[in-house]
């Protein structure tokens, strides 16, 4: 037995090996000691967002196991149902084989194989064109890429500003949400102290995002008996063990937790100390209606904001550490009225609109249960606050003999975000936090690093000017702090394809890749030449729409060619959207490839220290495909993008690797944190390394570095931490960030609207801005419930996702598929009493968009306003590799038939993006729908249905047996 | 062989938190990945990209509402052999296939001799008895003795597949016949329970029962809130506050 | 339960031919039958045919028949051991009995002994099998008093009703034997009759809450774990409506019990060669019959796997 302390999450003295783990002797002759593999891979999971560690197990040139990598700080030695499955994804019969060119009709899946440097020239040969005429008639939008420092630059050195990756269909309201108010977010930005909280609340989680720290995190509250209190519609996964589960009508969480923030204010239970130091509640604001200064902070001749100090009754500066601010009163300074911020937030949210009883039937929560919710939150947070014995220095210099913290932490993500309120709810959210005082303190939602950030942080998004030949002046993705950072022309129309940065979607932090083919469509606001996409199944689960984006994507001109006119795409499998490319790029798999989690793109750091990781190939190819991380590079090559060729026009990197090692983003500051400089000495800023790659390798596939235990809190505060933060170049001074319960920036959207400053809206933007550019987070009902007859369609409609699938990938896994083939639409069994239906009915799920036909299953852990199903099960034939008769494309059923992606048309005419108003976001859980029994010959089988794909050459029919592991123990038994 | 040991050294065997227990299914793609290459590799699937696909799997997991009239709940329920101490699968075994071994309580298949009467299937109230078709054979989870015993393994690796994938800690394992284990004290401490004690097979797996609604919930006895009444309200409460 | 045909064909088809065994190893042995070389032979054919057919239909629904051999040696534990090794062992004395009685024409002494210890090992042999499916806890159908006598009573009664047509058609009949098979027809009536009623009004202890653990309240199921049917399923998880149940017992009766007893009823007041072919439509009516009876053995039987399944 070994002494060594245990490694991992589950690591209790219950699940470890038995005291004696030799084999005991039975004499029947089994085998307890088999050898498992001959070599081990370290390396990162990609069957997923989460990017866990795992160790990848090699018996005789094929994977024979695959497990968590324990010393790996994302999910420390275990791993999802996804990740056990990797086998079967890298093996699966949708592979691609070899670049492929369209020979017959857009989407119907002829094309015959080419060799990649003719793939590679058709490219160049089309891009270059583009560059030297018109760099924005490139969109290259990414999906689910986890190469954005990459990608975003690649488009940033062709020129063109329609670049961006899934976000603006995921989560960026959670993001964006996060960024403007607290300078970090939820998942890849912060995580709650799943060590010390003892109150922990969930909004809108299913699985996703993320995965098994979520897992790994709930574990441990359960250990402890913390309570998890969750709200969501639907009662699985996360939710089903929550000790609360409170099924909310979907998107009214906002009012919920405005509610929540009514009563804490209404009883005193806000932590007034943690206002005055870390956020801008005392910061004063102007009130001037209808001058050009109103709502804006009250700043003195040097720029710096002014507080009112309630001991010397003047104004002072309020970062002043030894000013006494008001947070409530009248004052005026400079000939101005005005109020602090707090005095706003206590007008705004006292106000019986928000109590308990005024929203108790929206959200379809009792007001009692919310004035219980309210009270627990206060009590843990007030009542049984928490003290580590640790001293620390705050950014003013002030020492601190222990930390002290508030156990309460929250997570929130999808079933927020994807609302057209969500990036609102998301502030409502961050706002209740922080007047808990609960964030980065013991117990609280703690930041990962580079996280927190100024708020909003960083760079603006370039692309103002677009010329031939010419870089834009910066990364297409950015934070616009008011009107004159938009991406729009002197008439205030859309520069972008995506119109992120547009008045309809000021701001669009992760673009809208869900607009991009409608807009291409349309040539709204310009028609575009070639659309290059990765990995993402924008012809299939990944639009809103489906049926009418599929129109689109083989939609003609009168002239007959294509309306979109090239497309690109690269992907590992045989998606629903390789059929509409006009080129094919097939990707490898993850166990193929080299990549890596950097700290410049979505980071995997824990916040007790940064982090970042490695994928390297385990496995060589067995087909004629590449990553396309390194065909970009090459691609960049071939075109002579600056920072891709060097002097003498030859490439500058070789592959994707050679680039991870030595690019460098700016002097010292390259893709990978660790070991850096020549010695492999440094972290964060440093000298390129050249066995910077084996240094990961011999690590395990990742870095992590632990914070010292005085930097691990308060870090919008703390000195030490922020002084390392901008050593390793997070932040570009060593100032407290301020968390911004009062959002300005918004409000220079506002006075924009009101007429005020050099950018302001078109007439027909102004009442939309005025109404959603609210600098206090406020809540609205989502778009479709104000523009749908309730009555005829009385249903909220949502997908989960399953545990075990990430996004469309799963059903080519011929084990994860076993799992879900086909999905239910789950509806309450007092709904379907209501309604007619019993257990089993096929239905028509029908939207103002158009319906769909799937079969019911009753249950009662859901709000019983609210249907849903299990996200992308549905399938069109002939992809992945699936064969005709598989139940995903016969029982299995798509939502997204009925979501649209357009908001009704208002007054004029117009229609918008289906999207949240500030930020774009996709809008998906907004849809409302009216669920019909179908006709006895109806059922069985689901509608709309779709032609079959042809398959690529040489795929070959999927096997009808499967014996993986067989050659396995033949070989051993051989052995013996 | 068949017949039982009259007594067995340990009694191995896993505990499955309920109350934990999210449904993710890891432990079922962990099971799965492992003994397809394992002591009873493969566990073979019929038609895997195509319709009625049909697999065998060691470890499945259920979801059941379970109302009660203090409220309802969503329970993931994984499902696999409870290595029983009365294990009927193996005394109905009429070739000594199936048997339980006597150093750790372990029930087994013998594949060489194992005819495909499936009758052991029909015996175990359970559903453990996978029934390979394409081999004739049956199978079952093996309490991956092929790891917990495993010398190419790191000692700290040496427990069940489901265990060491398990991301909520809902798995545990070790033995469940000795009284001072930390898996006895778990299910002592929790309430553990037997699956159909009813039926006599003894299972030697346990089940923690959820804790929502009952003595061991987590609870906050949090007085409630009460409005601030003093002069000037709210704000007036602000004001000395922050004058003190 | 999955009425799969080998085993319903098996347990039919075995349980006549041990019937018919014991009868003629009883009767013949002790001389209380005619020798009759023909009759003999037929009726040692019959027996033993039905014995090796439903052996080979069970040997069939192996999943490795070619190691059917294994079965022989877990007899200590199994009950489908024993009865392999009862039912191989029978042979022997049976095959003497045959040799004695059918070839060397003869009855008494030894052959008296070896058909009476053939009898003997045909009831063991059915005994063996009953309990099969008697001892199975997971199946409340099967796991009841009722089970084992069942399985007597139906090879008694299909082993008389043959070996009456069987005398009959050779013109040796008896008022006796005739008498017998009407008698144990009924007795097989009731004993059904009785049996269903039982498991009908059946209260199993064993619920979905028992099956998981979680107590009071329902527990229904909403997932499976996989979305498509799997072995249990396929295997244990056979559902059969009310009314197609209601129907097949309808059926039941009328084969197996109604029409023979009417048959051999008759038969009591008809002259020969009409008597022996009453006779025959009743074995055979009562054959078809009991085909149909254990058919609805095995699907109206409920597996407690099910119950995880959220099927009762």
């Amino acid at each position: 037995m070994s002494n060594a302390a245990p490694r991992g999450a589950n690591s209790a003295p219950s699940q470890r090996p038995l005291v004696d783990s030799r084999a005991p002797d039975e004499g029947d002759g089994v085998e307890t000691s088999p050898e498992v593999s001959d070599r081990i891979a370290k390396t990162t999971c990609y069957m997923c967002a989460c990017r866990c560690g795992i160790d990848v197990h090699i018996k005789d040139g094929k994977v024979r196991y695959i497990n968590g990598n324990k010393d790996h700080p994302v999910n420390r030695g275990v791993i999802c149902g996804k990740g056990s499955a990797g086998i079967m994804q890298h093996y699966s019969p949708a592979r691609l084989k070899k670049p492929l060119l369209r020979t017959g009709p857009r989407g119907s899946g002829e094309f015959r194989e080419i060799e990649w440097d003719e793939a590679l020239n058709i490219a160049t040969e089309r891009l270059s064109a583009i560059r030297r005429t018109d760099p924005k008639k490139l969109a290259f939008f990414t999906g689910r890429d986890q190469s954005q420092s990459l990608t975003g630059w690649w488009a940033s050195k062709f020129g063109t500003p329609n670049f961006a990756a899934h976000g603006g269909f995921c989560s960026v309201n959670m993001a964006a949400g996060g960024l403007y108010t607290i300078g970090g977010s939820f998942w890849e930005f912060g995580e709650p102290d799943w060590d010390n909280t003892r109150y922990f609340m969930l909004f809108g989680v299913a699985e996703d995002h993320d995965s098994n720290p979520i897992k790994i995190g709930l574990g441990k509250l359960k250990a402890r008996g913390a309570k998890v209190v969750s709200i969501n519609p639907c009662r699985t996964g996360y939710n089903a063990i929550a000790d609360d589960w409170i099924g909310i009508r979907p998107g009214t969480d906002g009012l919920f937790v405005l509610a929540l923030v009514h009563e804490l204010l209404k009883a005193g239970r806000v932590d007034l100390d943690y206002l005055l130091r870390y956020t801008n509640a005392p910061v004063l604001v102007v009130q001037e209606s209808g001058s050009a200064g109103d709502g804006l902070f009250v700043r003195d001749a040097d720029g710096n904001l002014l507080a009112w100090d309630r001991a010397a009754k003047q104004p002072v500066n309020a970062a002043d550490p030894e000013a006494k601010p008001a947070l409530t009163g009248r004052y005026e300074v400079g000939g101005r009225r005005c109020v602090p911020v707090f005095q706003l937030i206590a007008d705004r949210y006292l106000d019986e609109n928000h109590s308990p009883n005024a929203v108790a039937e929206r959200c379809g929560v009792d007001a009692e249960t919310i004035r219980r919710i309210a009270a627990e939150l206060a009590h843990v947070a007030f009542e049984q606050t928490i003290e580590l014995p640790v001293a620390w220095t705050d950014w003013a210099g002030r020492r601190h003999e222990t930390i002290k913290g508030r156990p309460v932490s929250m997570h929130a993500m999808r079933g927020i975000s994807a609302h057209s309120n969500g990036f609102h709810t998301c502030r409502a959210i961050h706002l209740l936090q922080v007047l808990l005082g609960t964030v980065d303190v013991p117990g609280g939602f703690r930041f990962k690093p580079p996280y927190p950030r100024p708020a909003p942080p960083g760079p603006k998004p370039a692309g103002k000017t677009v010329r031939p030949m010419t870089p834009l002046d910066g990364m297409p993705l950015g934070f616009v702090c008011g009107p004159d950072d938009l991406l729009v022309d002197e008439d205030g129309l859309p520069t972008r394809i995506d119109k992120a940065y547009s008045w309809e979607a000021p701001l669009a932090a992760h673009g809208l890749m869900h607009s991009v083919i409608r807009n291409a469509w349309a040539g709204d606001p310009y028609p575009i030449d070639t659309l290059m996409m990765y990995m993402s199944n924008m012809a299939w689960n990944s639009s809103m729409n489906t049926v009418e984006t599929i129109a689109m994507l083989t939609d003609k001109d009168e002239a007959g060619a294509y309306k979109i006119p090239f497309i690109i795409y690269s992907d590992a499998h045989y998606s629903e959207t390789v059929a509409f490319a006009d080129l094919v790029l097939p990707d490898t798999t993850y166990l193929e490839r080299h990549d890596c989690i950097s700290l410049l793109d979505r980071p995997i750091s824990h916040a007790d220290g940064p982090g970042d990781a490695i994928r390297h190939p385990v496995l060589q190819p067995d087909r004629d495909v590449r990553p396309f991380q390194s065909v970009l590079i090459e691609l960049g090559a071939r075109l002579g993008l600056p920072c891709f060729v060097n002097e003498d026009g030859s490439a500058k990197y070789r592959d994707y690797a050679d680039y991870i090692v030595n690019h460098e983003r700016t002097p010292g500051i390259g893709p990978l944190a660790g070991w850096r400089g020549k010695n492999g000495g440094s972290i964060g800023r440093g000298d390129v390394n050249p066995d910077q790659l084996q240094r990961y390798i011999d690590n395990g596939g990742f870095w992590h570095h632990d914070f010292s235990d005085d930097q691990r809190y308060y870090k919008m505060g703390n000195r030490a931490y922020l002084d390392f933060a901008v050593e390793m170049g997070f932040i570009a001074k060593a100032e407290p960030i301020v968390f911004q319960l009062y959002s300005e920036p918004m409000q220079r959207f506002r006075l924009a609207a009101r007429g005020h400053g050099k950018v302001q809206p078109p007439k027909a933007e102004r009442g939309r801005i005025e109404a959603y550019m609210d600098p206090l987070p406020f809540w609205y009902a989502p778009f479709e419930d104000d523009t749908v007859d309730l009555q005829k369609y009385p249903l909220h409609a949502l997908t989960q996702r399953p545990m075990h699938m990430y996004h469309s990938w799963g059903s080519q896994n011929a084990w994860l598929r076993q799992i879900t083939s086909q999905n239910r639409l789950f509806v309450h069994h007092q709904t379907a009493v209501g309604l007619g239906l019993a257990d089993d009915d096929w239905v028509w799920i029908e939207s103002i968009n158009g319906r769909v036909k799937g079969q019911i299953k009753l249950i009662d852990g859901v709000n019983p306003d609210t249907v849903w199903t299990w996200n992308a099960i549905g399938k069109r034939r002939g992809s992945w590799g699936l064969k005709d008769d598989a139940a995903e494309s016969n029982r299995g059923f798509l939502l997204n038939h009925i979501i649209g992606d357009q908001t009704a048309a208002d007054a004029s005419g117009k229609r918008y993006s289906n999207s949240d108003a500030v930020t774009g976001q996709a809008a998906w859980f907004d849809v409302r729908v009216r669920v019909v029994k179908c006709a006895a010959d109806e059922a069985g089988f689901t509608e709309p249905q779709f032609e079959r794909f042809r398959q690529p050459p040489n795929f070959e029919p999927p096997p009808d047996v499967l014996r993986f592991g067989a050659a396995f123990r033949m070989k051993r038994e051989a052995a013996e | 062989m068949t017949c039982l040991p009259a007594r067995t050294e340990k009694k191995l065997g896993l505990v499955i938190d309920l109350d934990t227990c999210v449904g993710c299914q890891a432990c079922v793609t962990a099971c799965k990945e492992w003994n397809t290459g394992g002591h009873m590799a493969p566990l073979t699937d019929i038609n895997p990209y195509g319709a009625h696909v049909d697999g065998v799997w060691f470890n499945r997991v259920h979801a059941y509402e379970h109302t009660t009239e203090l409220g309802g709940r969503t329970v993931n329920f994984p499902r696999s052999c409870l290595h029983c101490e009365q294990p009927a699968c193996v005394t109905v075994c009429p070739t000594g296939a199936s048997y339980k071994r006597a150093a750790d309580g372990i029930v087994l298949v013998d594949e060489d001799k194992c005819i495909g009467c499936k009758l052991c299937s029909w015996a175990c109230p359970y559903g453990a008895r996978e029934f390979d078709s394409d081999v004739g054979v049956m199978k079952k989870c093996t309490l991956c003795v092929d790891r917990i015993y495993n010398d190419n393994l790191a000692e700290e690796d040496r427990v069940p597949a489901c265990v060491a994938a398990c991301p909520t800690s809902a798995r545990h394992f070790g033995d469940l016949g000795d009284p001072a284990s930390a898996i006895s004290q778990l299910v002592t401490e929790r309430g553990g329970i037997a699956l159909m004690p009813e039926l006599g097979y003894k299972p030697t797996n346990r089940y923690l029962p959820p804790r929502a609604r009952s003595e061991r919930a987590a609870k906050v006895d949090a007085p409630a809130l009460e409005p601030i009444k003093a002069e000037g309200g709210f704000l007036g409460w602000i004001d000395r506050m922050l004058s003190n | 339960m999955h009425p799969a045909f080998s085993v319903v064909f098996f347990t039919t088809a075995t349980g006549a031919g041990y019937g018919l065994l014991a009868l003629l190893g009883l009767l013949g042995g002790l001389g209380f039958i005619p020798a009759d070389f023909w009759l003999g032979l037929v009726g040692m054919a019959l027996a033993l045919g039905l014995i090796v057919a439903g052996l080979l239909s069970s040997t069939g629904h192996l999943g490795r028949p070619e190691r059917a051999w294994r079965a022989f040696s877990q007899w200590r534990s199994s009950w489908l051991s024993r009865e392999g090794v009862a039912s191989v062992a029978t042979f022997i004395p049976a095959t003497l009995f045959g040799i004695g009685w059918v070839v060397l024409d003869r009855s008494g002494g030894w052959v008296a002994a070896a058909g009476l210890v053939a009898a003997a090992g045909a009831m063991v042999t059915v005994c063996t099998t009953g309990m099969i499916y008697a001892s199975l806890k997971p199946i409340a159908q099967w796991h009841s008093r009722y089970t084992l006598p069942a399985y007597l009573i139906f090879a008694a009664m299909t082993g008389s009703v043959l070996a009456n047509a069987l005398f009959q058609g050779f013109k040796l009949g008896s008022t006796a034997v005739l008498t017998w098979a009407l008698l144990v027809t009924l007795a097989g009536w009731g004993w059904k009759l009785a049996t269903w009623r039982y498991n009908d009004q059946l209260e199993i202890p064993t619920t979905a809450n028992t099956a998981t653990g979680l107590a009071g309240g329902t527990v229904r199921s909403i997932e499976w774990p996989h979305t498509e049917e799997n072995y249990l399923l396929k295997e244990m998880g056979f559902r059969i409506a009310r009314k197609h149940s209601a129907k097949l017992r309808r059926i039941t009766q009328a084969l197996a019990f109604a029409a023979p007893a009417i048959l051999l009823a008759i038969a009591f007041f008809l002259p020969w060669p009409l008597c022996a072919i009453a006779s025959a439509f009743a074995a055979v009516a009562q054959f078809g019959g009991m085909l149909v009876e254990r058919w609805l053995f095995f699907a109206e039987a409920k597996h407690t796997v099910m119950l995880y399944y959220g099927r009762e």
